[in-house]
């Protein structure tokens, strides 16, 4: 069976879509703004699904009125980390809310290797499952 | 199909933006004659379009310089409105700031902060007032030149994302343009906002006034008009500015003439109205004031 179809992690919003060209990021953005969220770029090289915690890169951005304020952070954040993966992330300030409201992968490393399945003998004949990126074997920055 | 300029007029809201201009801001024509250029151009642009003639979007950075009082701010806040209703800018929203919001105190701290407020300012218009305070010449380590060096790399790469406008008081800028050659040339309109002449500021009076629900009668007016000949003459004077400030001490006068009179029934009429004795109270008639 195959695990990794496509060589691709399937993470938040369209990812099961072919990646979103700048202009449609920018529509998403615009959206995100006009409902009130707060954007910000986050970047990782360990996109183990639950690894939630990935890096910021620079501050949440927040009293913005349009996209392209996000879009010239998310440029320079590639350029940064042309090999990494990269999300943008809204945050919902409502009180109530307060929390992640929109998140989807902007950019992704050439070859995405994807993950083992690793089973453990424990007690008995139980087996205990847990996957690992085959990318998190070597050290960090030198993953992708 | 060819249109005619009438057309994309009919189209947008142009035309009633350059009316409510004229109808809303007194004096200020060279002002005026420059956003009548651009709004031209836009149009025109628009026609040009139809028939694949692309060009680039116009710059329109610009640099407001004047005396105090002579409406920088006043048509910079129009001017984010303008330009939206003009179809340059996309969301049409003013961030006014000074050198406090762009320059950090501490290495590092500037170009975080400088590209903070950019992109706050993103699809709309940037608005810097007293800019001259960015350049700091005394201090060869203040950061104001770092916050200069983002503001001119966006300025110029992001021109479609937004509109920046400087400020300031016309000999001050002039000296922080020549010591930032790269500035003066990114900023395609340097618009000089003249002084008012005492029939504007008279009219500018009577505007304020009619904005709170007061008017002057006829003999306040004629005594205004003499106090502001007599203001003009006066050190610190700050055109609008002063005007709006001698309104406020008419106010307080009026309100203690008629809070004097307590067993009068006051009508509407009385409680509007500023009277000539409100005006000739000031300080200005006093004698031993110069006229």
């Amino acid at each position: 069976m195959m695990t990794n179809p496509g060589r691709r992690i399937t993470q938040g919003q369209f990812s099961f879509l072919p990646d979103l060209d700048d202009v449609e990021i920018g529509q998403q953005v615009d959206y995100g703004l006009g409902k009130g969220f707060a954007w910000s770029i986050e970047y990782t090289d360990d996109p183990h699904p639950r690894n939630t915690f990935w890096e910021m890169y620079g501050m949440p951005m927040f009293d913005l009125h349009d996209a392209a304020g996000v879009m010239m952070e998310l440029q320079a954040c590639r350029r940064t980390f042309p090999e990494h993966y990269i999300r943008l992330v809204a945050f919902d300030s409502t009180r109530g809310v307060e929390s992640v409201a929109m998140s989807f992968i902007v950019g992704r490393p050439k070859d995405e290797p994807g993950f083992r399945l690793v089973r453990q003998e424990v007690g008995g004949r139980s087996v205990r499952y847990t996957v690992q990126g085959y990318a998190t074997d070597r050290p960090e920055s030198q993953r992708y | 199909m060819t249109a005619s300029v009438a057309d994309v007029l009919a189209s947008s809201q142009f035309e009633s933006v350059l009316d409510e201009l004229d109808r809303e801001l007194i004096g200020l024509a060279p002002v005026k004659q420059r956003i009548r250029d651009i709004a031209a151009l836009l149009v025109i642009d628009r026609l040009r379009l139809q028939f694949d003639l692309q060009a680039q979007m116009p710059s329109l950075h610009m640099s407001f310089t004047g005396n105090p009082g002579t409406g920088k701010t006043t048509v910079a806040m129009r001017m984010a409105q303008i330009l939206h209703r003009l179809d340059y800018v996309r969301k049409g929203h003013l961030v006014a700031v000074t050198r406090d919001d762009l320059v950090g105190q501490y290495i590092g701290h500037t170009a975080p902060k400088t590209k903070e407020v950019l992109k706050k300012a993103m699809g709309g218009v940037l608005f810097i007032d007293e800019a001259y305070y960015l350049y700091r010449p005394e201090n060869e380590r203040d950061y104001g030149q770092e916050a200069i060096e983002i503001l001119l790399q966006v300025m110029e790469n992001q021109r479609d994302d937004l509109v920046v406008i400087l400020a300031g008081y016309a000999d001050r800028m002039e000296t922080f343009f020549r010591s930032n050659p790269g500035l003066s040339s990114r900023i395609a309109h340097h618009l000089a906002f003249p002084d008012y002449r005492p029939d504007e500021l008279l009219g500018i009076g009577d505007r304020m006034l009619a904005d709170m629900n007061y008017r002057f009668d006829a003999d306040a007016r004629v005594a205004f008009a003499e106090y502001l000949a007599r203001r003009i003459a006066q050190p610190h004077f700050a055109n609008a500015r002063s005007v709006r400030n001698a309104i406020d001490r008419m106010r307080l006068r009026q309100a203690s003439r008629l809070f004097a009179q307590r067993e009068r029934a006051l009508t509407r009429d009385d409680l509007t109205t500023i009277v000539a004795a409100d005006i000739r109270a000031s300080r200005v008639f006093a004698p031993g004031v110069a006229a």
